[in-house]
């Protein structure tokens, strides 16, 4: 007869918990999203990483409202000068302004970055549930095509793509070699997520909910995303808001080896690589656009991390 | 309670060998496991046939051929007259609302991530045609109440309540489309003792309130003779004894019965020293190579050659009033209650 005890300390502590004293709270049906929101709402951390994150989406499609200056316009004889009233984050190799070029890098890394890290998601996620759900032949042939892709050494398979449709003595279009570097890292990235979100689906499948639910009738889809796709999120958000990052340093080495974004396009994987040996000499004219880089990929780190937070009702 | 009306489960001649293979890509069937070996018996409405054996003997994969969760390899099982093992797509899932399951562990078998009130109204949500959607938020509430939880708890996640509490959830899940048989696969092992009866009672009250048929499958003799109307001992894939609980537990004509009876603990300190103990010798075979004949010998006192030969049916014996699978079966006391 301890269970009605139970049930007593229970409604206390999570009534003091959640906030809401009064029995009516439980008159609006409520569902993971809902709860996931209401959670983040609360979080500090959440408000801040979300803040940054708009600075760096206006930045990336309004650069005029942050620098008056115009990127591109060179003046060589103030090579390398450092931080002054007039160039706040200082002049380049080539006479540029530092904070001008960062402002306007923001777009093509941040673009650059989060739709080869959605477009990785999208196909390593699709292909990983795929083969974890339907097992057998499915699972044989994804995870082997994958392993081929993973096979491949990422220079060098981004070489032999991009060197074939984009070659160095080309002329492409801003437009055109953005998405054919978003396509290469994609391309390349994927089989990774495709491991993650199979052996998270495989774990989650085998949970004695999911049986439950097929006793009940339910079909594929419900299973998948009522079932197995909020348990296996976690581990897929948390790789996913890391690769931003790391796919915004994959497209400055690309830069570098000369066959990824090129000038006149600005990015900060650009500037990074242009003054990658100068960094004894002129250390600001790679200290800003890298503290960029990192502060942006700290934001997308942020807010993948209280978002995984809030999803799991375990933490609340 | 048996009533010799038409039966609503009846299982039949049911098997299941799971395949062991060899290889990577080639695959060579080099042997099977057998689960399940020709298993059959009725289940009448509001009865509860209780399903004992060790570890390994194959209750749980009985229960999930029972639900349809694995497809047998043989066999059939007729709810109402009509094969589950064979229907499909609509029909399969019509068949669901009429067969429910208990699961094992609280702790895994409710989605995390799911409110209390999304978990069992799921139910609703996968047979949208049982309750219009304006309705189902009081009927997952009156599940909750019939269950003996506060239905104010609606919102709560899995991981808010206790583990008995989580069963009851787990319970008014299986409940919510009034099946008429409900499959629990050791409901209450996972739970601490205390809470174990809380379990039982609530379930032996929902059977009166429902007139539902109960598969009860446990290790734990205790707890299936508070429960059952009749009782089927499994051993290696193969039900040795079946019968009422009285006549198993009181009369029990096959050794491997005597012996798991045998080594119930007996609350009274007199009539424990005075009874005996059947202690097994080695562990039970493989089932990917039983023994041939009864698949008990390898263990058996009483084996002879004859044991070796032939496979002992499952039937009434001259020495064992229930169906009982030995050659040599006699009604043994070994709880000695007389």
């Amino acid at each position: 007869m301890s269970e009605p005890i139970v049930t007593q300390d229970l409604v206390q502590s999570a009534d003091e918990h959640a906030g809401s004293a009064h029995p009516t709270a439980a008159d609006k049906p409520r569902g993971l999203w809902g709860d996931t929101w209401d959670i983040l709402k609360r979080r500090k951390i959440f408000w801040i990483s979300l803040v940054m994150l708009v600075l760096f989406l206006l930045m990336t499609a309004f650069p005029t409202l942050f620098t008056d200056k115009d990127p591109n316009y060179a003046d060589l004889a103030r090579s390398m000068e450092g931080p002054s009233e007039g160039a706040l984050f200082g002049i380049d190799l080539q006479g540029r302004d530092v904070f001008a070029r960062t402002i306007y890098g923001a777009r093509t890394s941040i673009i650059v970055g989060t739709m080869a890290t959605l477009a990785t998601v999208v196909l390593g996620g699709i292909t990983g549930v795929l083969a974890a759900y339907y097992a057998r032949w499915t699972d044989i042939l994804i995870s082997r095509v994958g392993e081929m892709f993973l096979g491949l050494p990422y220079v060098l398979g981004a070489i032999i793509i991009l060197g074939t449709i984009a070659p160095a003595q080309s002329n492409p279009s801003e437009f055109m070699i953005m998405t054919v570097v978003i396509i290469v890292l994609a391309v390349l990235g994927w089989p990774i997520l495709m491991r993650i979100a199979r052996s998270a689906v495989i774990q989650a499948k085998h949970q004695d909910y999911v049986q439950a639910a097929r006793a009940l009738g339910a079909g594929p889809l419900r299973i998948i995303f009522k079932h197995l796709l909020p348990n296996s999120l976690a581990p897929i958000l948390v790789y996913a808001t890391i690769t931003i990052g790391s796919f915004i340093g994959a497209e400055a080495t690309l830069s570098l080896l000369g066959i990824g974004l090129r000038p006149p396009v600005i990015s900060w994987g650009i500037a990074i690589a242009d003054h990658a040996q100068y960094i004894r000499t002129g250390a600001h004219a790679l200290f800003f656009p890298a503290a960029f880089l990192s502060a942006c990929v700290l934001t997308f780190v942020m807010l993948g991390e209280a978002v995984r937070d809030a999803l799991d009702p375990k933490l609340r | 309670m048996a009533t010799p009306a038409e039966p609503i489960l009846e299982v039949r001649d049911l098997v299941k060998h799971f395949p062991l293979t060899q290889g990577i890509l080639f695959k060579r069937q080099i042997g099977a496991i057998k689960a399940v070996d020709g298993v059959s018996f009725d289940l009448h409405r509001g009865e509860t046939l209780g399903v004992v054996g060790e570890s390994g003997c194959g209750k749980s994969t009985l229960a999930k051929l029972l639900m349809a969760l694995e497809r047998p390899t043989s066999g059939s099982v007729r709810i109402n007259g009509r094969d589950i093992t064979t229907a499909r797509g609509g029909d399969l899932k019509r068949m669901r609302r009429n067969i429910q399951m208990v699961m094992q562990d609280p702790y895994t078998s409710l989605n995390p991530r799911m409110t209390v009130g999304d978990i069992v109204g799921e139910p609703f949500e996968i047979h949208s045609e049982v309750a219009p959607k304006g309705d189902r938020r009081r009927r997952v509430q009156e599940l909750l109440e019939v269950v003996g939880l506060n239905p104010d708890h609606i919102n709560r996640y899995p991981h808010q309540f206790s583990g008995g509490q989580r069963q009851r959830i787990g319970i008014a899940r299986g409940l919510a489309l009034r099946p008429e048989i409900i499959i629990c696969d050791e409901p209450v092992s996972a739970l601490d003792v205390s809470i174990q009866a809380q379990v039982m009672n609530l379930l032996e009250s929902l059977q009166k309130e429902f007139e539902l048929a109960y598969i009860f499958i446990a290790h734990d003799l205790s707890v299936v003779r508070h429960i059952s109307h009749r009782v089927a001992v499994m051993y290696l894939g193969k039900i040795v004894e079946i019968g009422r609980d009285a006549e198993i537990y009181d009369g029990p004509t096959h050794p491997y019965t005597q012996a798991l009876l045998s080594a119930v603990p007996v609350p009274d300190p007199e009539g424990r020293e005075q009874r005996q103990r059947i202690i097994l010798q080695g562990d039970p075979p493989s089932p990917a190579n039983p023994p041939s004949g009864c698949r008990f010998r390898t263990r058996c006192w009483k084996a002879q050659e004859i044991c070796a030969e032939q496979e002992p049916a499952l039937e009434i014996r001259p020495g064992s009033p229930h169906s009982s699978a030995c050659h040599f079966a006699e009604v043994r006391d070994v709880v000695g209650s007389g």
